[in-house]
């Protein structure tokens, strides 16, 4: 008797859960040959707004928490990633056409990646603070903190750009609502399986799937989001309007563009959404 | 119906026992019936201009709450502000019904909101347990009174009217009404201790009878406190103590109502159970205080086309 097929379906993930669309919608992703993969859940305002409300619920918790901690949660990323990679190597040849060899690679590079930010958690103050000196019996310390709720448009590409836009910022202890690449988003999905299962809170990373042209405008007027990171907009006149609408707030922008995601990443993807606080504190007490 | 009912209401207060019989034979509440209906009236959908419409009335009925040992003059004098001008951004936003404050703190709200229509109300009689003599509880509400209060939020005896001692509390709250002078009773159940829907509506038609303004709730003290289906009962029983007697009496919930979309909920209920009369700040109110913030930040969301944020609303 043959049996019948257990398909998944791909769904949002808003606040450490896994709804579908609040608009019903879905739209076809097809693989690098044009034909069905699946259809994934096409976001709307709403769930961009939802998505919105548990990243600012799981900030507080969550820039709480020590960097230290911070650190280990990263790197239990990695390791859950590690441990499912043969999924990610097929999912990731199957959006791309990439060869087997080229998976594993991408796949190694993510893994490497969540590795390195992890051991930046706790190092970044050192070097994006400052003890300043002054003319007077106090210490002067400049402390990085994170900005708040980042709302990000990841790259296309399918595992490296998402990995490295959402550590660089979860490092640091912001929250962030990221808009999939359109093109391939099942492997965001597939990754937020991961994050879901690796001790990070529910709403710290928060992914939706669908047009980031629709969803893009009401991320980017929200009057609760902190941040802005404009990597994966192609469409320069989109980019335009996006940053413009971010000024409303005087939300960061990290401005579009993809740079070469297979290059060590630098401390800039990490600095550009803290914010420096700097206190006075008098000496010998 | 109402002929009856109407000799029927004036022979009920002689006894303790005429008053259980009438309140006993009051017809029973169809629980699941009642938690259907007030779900399939909360999933209706309001948008755009019904959608405006309501959130400005919504924060009209607001009587905007702070009942914390900790309160100060200070933080009434903020509270009485924001009644006053809820978005200092938008001289268009209505000012809410009244803000809600312990009797000790009256004549602070008193002085802040004069001149404004915002009402000051109190919570009195041994609030929120209502557990004290009957002269301390009439006293309590006599200050307020003469502080200067609007409106009194009283507690009713939740011991003496589960135990069955109705006349006792029928005869309080006549106390404290008569205590009120012009100030407006409202005759608070705490619903998340009747324990069934029976005995909120048996509760509602006692303080109806003993000519209560307004009928509440919840002190916000209590979980559960204001739910749909709770506050339908009650509707429904104003909606019938108006047809029987012809007197009007107003609804307010109170406690666990934080956003706009729960209260739309409630202002389609009143409209499709007692009909648009509620619908009015003398008729309905919301016993909130986190609610305001919400509704601000939707009123604000459908003015400028984008989502707000709290950081752009006190916190009161």
């Amino acid at each position: 008797m043959s049996r019948t097929d257990v398909r998944k379906t791909y769904k949002l993930y808003i606040g450490g859960a896994f709804p579908r669309s609040e608009s019903g919608r879905t739209y076809l992703v097809n693989d690098f040959s044009g034909a069905l993969l699946a259809n994934a859940a096409k976001a709307s305002r709403k769930d961009a707004r939802d998505a919105v409300k548990a990243a600012r619920a799981a900030f507080s918790g969550w820039s709480d928490r020590t960097a230290y901690n911070r650190g280990q949660v990263v790197y239990r990323i990695a390791e859950v990633l590690e441990s499912r990679r043969a999924q990610f190597e097929v999912e990731v040849a199957a959006a791309t056409g990439a060869s087997g060899a080229q998976a594993r690679a991408e796949v190694d590079a993510a893994v490497d990646r969540l590795v390195w930010y992890a051991g930046w958690t706790d190092k970044i103050a050192q070097v994006a603070g400052a003890a300043n000196p002054v003319a007077g019996p106090y210490f002067n310390l400049s402390s990085p903190e994170p900005s708040g709720v980042v709302a990000v448009v990841a790259p296309d590409s399918a595992l490296l750009g998402l990995v490295s836009v959402v550590a660089p910022l979860i490092a640091v202890g912001n929250t962030c609502v990221v808009i999939a690449s359109q093109a391939a988003p099942l492997v965001a999905i597939t990754f937020a399986e991961v994050l879901a299962t690796s001790d990070v809170p529910g709403g710290v990373v928060n992914i939706l799937t669908g047009e980031a042209a629709e969803i893009g405008p009401w991320l980017a007027s929200h009057m609760d989001v902190n941040g802005l990171d404009l990597t994966g907009v192609a469409d320069a006149d989109l980019a335009t309007d996006l940053e413009a609408a971010a000024a409303d707030n005087l939300k960061r922008v990290r401005r579009a563009g993809v740079e070469d995601l297979s290059a060590s990443p630098a401390l800039d993807r990490m600095t550009r959404f803290l914010e420096t606080k700097t206190v006075w504190h008098p000496m010998g007490l | 119906m109402s002929t009856t009912l109407q000799s029927d209401i004036s022979d009920a207060t002689s006894s303790n026992a005429a008053l259980r019989r009438f309140l006993h034979g009051l017809p029973g509440v169809d629980q699941v019936g009642a938690e259907a209906r007030a779900a399939s009236l909360g999933s209706r959908s309001i948008k755009t201009t019904a959608k405006q419409w309501a959130l400005d009335l919504a924060i009209r009925m607001v009587d905007l709450t702070t009942l914390e040992g900790m309160d100060t003059p200070g933080k009434v004098r903020a509270l009485c502000n924001k009644a006053m001008r809820p978005d200092p951004a938008d001289p268009t936003c209505p000012h809410t019904a009244a803000v809600c404050v312990y009797g000790d703190l009256v004549s602070v709200a008193k002085d802040t909101v004069a001149g404004s229509d915002v009402h000051v109300a109190a919570v009195a009689t041994a609030f929120p347990s209502g557990r004290a003599a009957r002269t301390v509880r009439v006293a309590d509400t006599a200050e307020a009174v003469a502080a200067g209060a609007d409106e009194i939020d009283m507690v009713i005896d939740r011991g003496a009217f589960l135990a069955g001692r109705y006349l006792d509390v029928y005869d309080d709250i006549m106390a404290v009404r008569q205590a009120c002078g012009p100030a407006h009773l409202k005759v608070i159940f705490e619903t998340g201790e009747l324990q069934t829907y029976d005995n909120v509506r048996r509760a509602s038609w006692l303080a109806m009878m003993a000519g209560a303004h307004f009928i509440k709730t919840s002190t916000g003290k209590i979980q559960p406190a204001a739910t749909l289906p709770v506050t339908m009962v009650m509707v429904e029983a104003v909606r019938d103590f108006r047809a029987a007697t012809g007197r009007q009496v107003g609804v307010k919930p109170a406690g666990g109502i934080k956003t706009s979309k729960d209260a739309i909920k409630y202002l389609v209920m009143v409209n499709e159970v007692a009909g648009p009369d509620w619908l009015d700040p003398d008729w309905f109110r919301f016993g909130a205080s986190s609610l305001l913030n919400d509704l601000l930040m939707q009123r604000t969301k459908m003015t400028t086309g984008r989502y707000s944020g709290p950081d752009y609303f006190t916190l009161d």
